[in-house]
């Protein structure tokens, strides 16, 4: 199985206006690796997802996501937004935003990988270091060493 | 302080998770224990029950139904949404222990471990050792079976109160029933109570079963559960169905099949296959020798008649203790209750040593679970309660919610206090000449005072003998895991 994040799924200098921006472009690159086969489908899952509970968290995340017969493998998008952008949390906007795109019917293993990123997402150290890092290749391989 | 949590989201891949890391970090920090189960989508391992029986509170942080939340009833309970316990785990945990101080919920006496939810899927086994598996399978199919007895029970020890023992004689309701009539009430509260004590067995047997094979195994479970009925295999019967049954759900299931029937498996293939081979088995290999047993127990029975009368009590107390209500303990019953035809003294003796065998099993049972209430669980405390009705109106089977969740030690204890009952109430010559009725029917009792006086005595050395054998092996608190693989015998 492929690894879950690579580089080129991680944006540092991601900028938007309203959360659906942020989403549709982490999307592309998702697109582009060949994990989501319909952005407009995939998308449109991803505003249901949104629209039954913000997904904004406090501590400037934002994960949108869902479980989506568009994507092909359970996959990540990190985004950084320096200018943040507003996911519903009640503390402010986000600037830590991942895409989690998980395949319908998905099986446990790659599951499990998508579950120790939520529980990475609440330590600090965690998000520091996202915070942090200065370059795509080292963010995505950070990211993968802790969720692995 | 010990917490078991449920945490589940819509999705099943973010929140879930996050609320389970934020409620196992804030109770790292306030030095709690917490165990956590995430009902998300990378397969949820359910909290083993002897953790959550031996939790304090319970925490739901969920925004779907928690699954199979019966697990937890009658325990302290907090709940929120998900995101609550993301951003504020510290203080539900606060609430949580503030839950814990107030004790368990009013009216929510429900089943906690018992449910053994773990047991309710396969998965939750694997990790486990036979033994604790063992008992998960069998306190799962006890705590659905507890509330038939009860409501069944107490039905019939209603309808005695109110109608005399002789109610059992009493027209169908659906022949006779005369709304201005007492002993038209009381003949219905017997008849519905009678048919919910039916189910006793198929319901114990069918979720033993479902505690080992999840659904589909409900059928063959209830199913063969019946079928012991049928064979009056009692509910040692009921026992061997249900584990028969489970076993065989488990081992279809490991039968690797085309995803194009995979669909149809548990909703017809393995509930068809399943239930044909339980049934075939418990009428076929299990039916025949029990039949020949309760046989061979008569004829032996019939020729102690001359014997020493309070040996001949003590082997109907015995046997009154071994099975309750199955082949051993009717044999023991139709042997008293035919003879009373004679209308002989020896005759009515009999018939009293073996009522008064049949009252201790619950109420020692009952008074066990006063004198030393930690050695039992709390759904079993809940039903010694209603154990001393039973077991005064002389229905055996307020017994076997106890039996069938520890037989090896607790069947020993009845069959002991029986077996002083049975051969005290033989020595002092108590008669009767109502073959039911328990404590109703004292005043038809001869010698009622000594009467009473060995089913005190019987009711002492059984809670005695259940007290002394729980304490020795192990206290339910840490219970399963210590008894070894090798003590319980495969299922079927």
């Amino acid at each position: 199985m492929s690894e879950v994040i690579t580089a080129d799924l991680v944006d540092l200098d991601l900028k938007a206006a309203d959360r659906r921006s942020a989403s549709r472009q982490l999307a592309e690159r998702l697109v582009a690796a060949g994990r989501v086969t319909d952005i407009e489908g995939f998308l449109a899952d991803i505003a249901k997802r949104e629209s039954q509970m913000p997904t904004g968290l406090e501590g400037g995340i934002g994960i949108p996501h869902c479980r989506s017969a568009h994507v092909s493998e359970p996959s990540l998008a990190f985004g950084r937004a320096t200018d943040g952008v507003d996911f519903g949390a009640p503390d402010g906007p986000a600037d830590i935003i991942f895409l989690i795109a998980a395949p319908e019917g998905g099986d446990a293993s790659h599951m499990k990988i998508l579950a120790s990123l939520a529980r990475r997402l609440i330590r600090a150290q965690f998000k520091e270091r996202l915070r942090s890092v200065q370059d795509p290749a080292e963010a995505a391989e950070f990211i993968r060493s802790e969720v692995s | 302080m010990k917490f078991v949590a449920v945490t589940s989201c819509p999705t099943g891949i973010a929140h879930t998770y996050m609320a389970a890391e934020a409620l196992e970090q804030a109770a790292a920090d306030s030095g709690d224990e917490i165990h956590v189960e995430t009902q998300g989508s990378a397969g949820s391992d359910p909290l083993d029950p002897q953790i959550i029986a031996d939790a304090d509170a319970v925490i739901f942080a969920a925004d779907v139904e928690v699954r199979d939340r019966e697990r937890f009833a009658g325990k302290p309970l907090v709940q929120s949404g998900v995101k609550r316990a993301i951003g504020g785990a510290a203080e539900m945990l606060d609430e949580a222990r503030a839950a814990a101080a107030a004790g368990p919920p009013a009216g929510d006496a429900a089943p906690a471990e018992a449910a053994a939810g773990g047991g309710l899927t396969t998965k939750v086994d694997s990790g486990a050792g036979f033994g604790t598996r063992l008992r998960g399978w069998l306190m799962t199919g006890v705590s659905y079976v507890i509330p038939f007895v009860a409501a069944g029970g107490l039905l019939i020890a209603l309808s005695f109160a109110l109608g005399g023992y002789e109610i059992v004689n009493a027209p169908k309701v659906t022949d006779h029933f005369d709304w201005n009539s007492l002993q038209s009430w009381a003949a219905l509260m017997n008849q519905i109570g009678v048919i919910a004590f039916g189910f006793l067995v198929p319901i114990l047997a069918g979720f033993i079963a479902f505690a080992m094979g999840d659904r589909p195994a409900l059928v063959p479970g209830i199913v063969g559960g019946f079928i012991a009925v049928q064979v009056q295999a009692g509910f040692i019967g009921g026992l061997i169905a249900g584990l028969l049954a489970g076993a065989v759900v488990m081992g279809i299931r490991k039968i690797k099949v085309p995803r194009s029937v995979a669909g149809i498996m548990p909703v017809v293939v393995i509930p068809l296959v399943s239930t044909l081979i339980v049934g075939i088995l418990m009428f076929v290999v299990l039916g025949p020798p029990l039949a020949a047993l309760a046989e061979g127990l008569t004829n032996w029975l019939n020729g102690l008649s001359g014997a020493n009368k309070v040996i001949l009590g003590i082997i109907l107390g015995l046997m009154m203790g071994f099975d309750m209500g199955g082949p051993v303990n009717k044999t023991a019953y139709s042997f008293a209750a035919l003879g009373l035809a004679a209308a002989t003294p020896a005759s009515f003796e009999i018939m009293a040593a073996v009522m008064a065998a049949g009252m201790t099993p619950p109420l020692g049972l009952a008074l066990a679970t006063v004198l030393r209430k930690n050695l039992f669980t709390h759904v079993e405390r809940e039903n010694g309660k209603a154990a001393w009705v039973l077991g005064a109106s002389f229905i055996t089977e307020g017994a076997i919610p106890f039996a069938a969740g520890d037989p090896i030690r607790v069947i020993p204890s009845l069959m002991v206090g029986s077996a002083v009952t049975g051969g005290l109430s033989m020595a002092f010559g108590c008669t009767s000449r109502a073959p039911h009725g328990g404590i109703f029917v004292v005043p038809l009792i001869g010698n009622p005072f000594l009467y009473l006086l060995a089913i005190i005595i019987g009711t002492v050395v059984t809670a005695f003998m259940v007290v002394t054998l729980k304490s020795f092996h192990r206290t339910p608190k840490e219970a399963a895991d210590e008894i070894p693989a090798t003590e319980a015998a495969a299922p079927a």
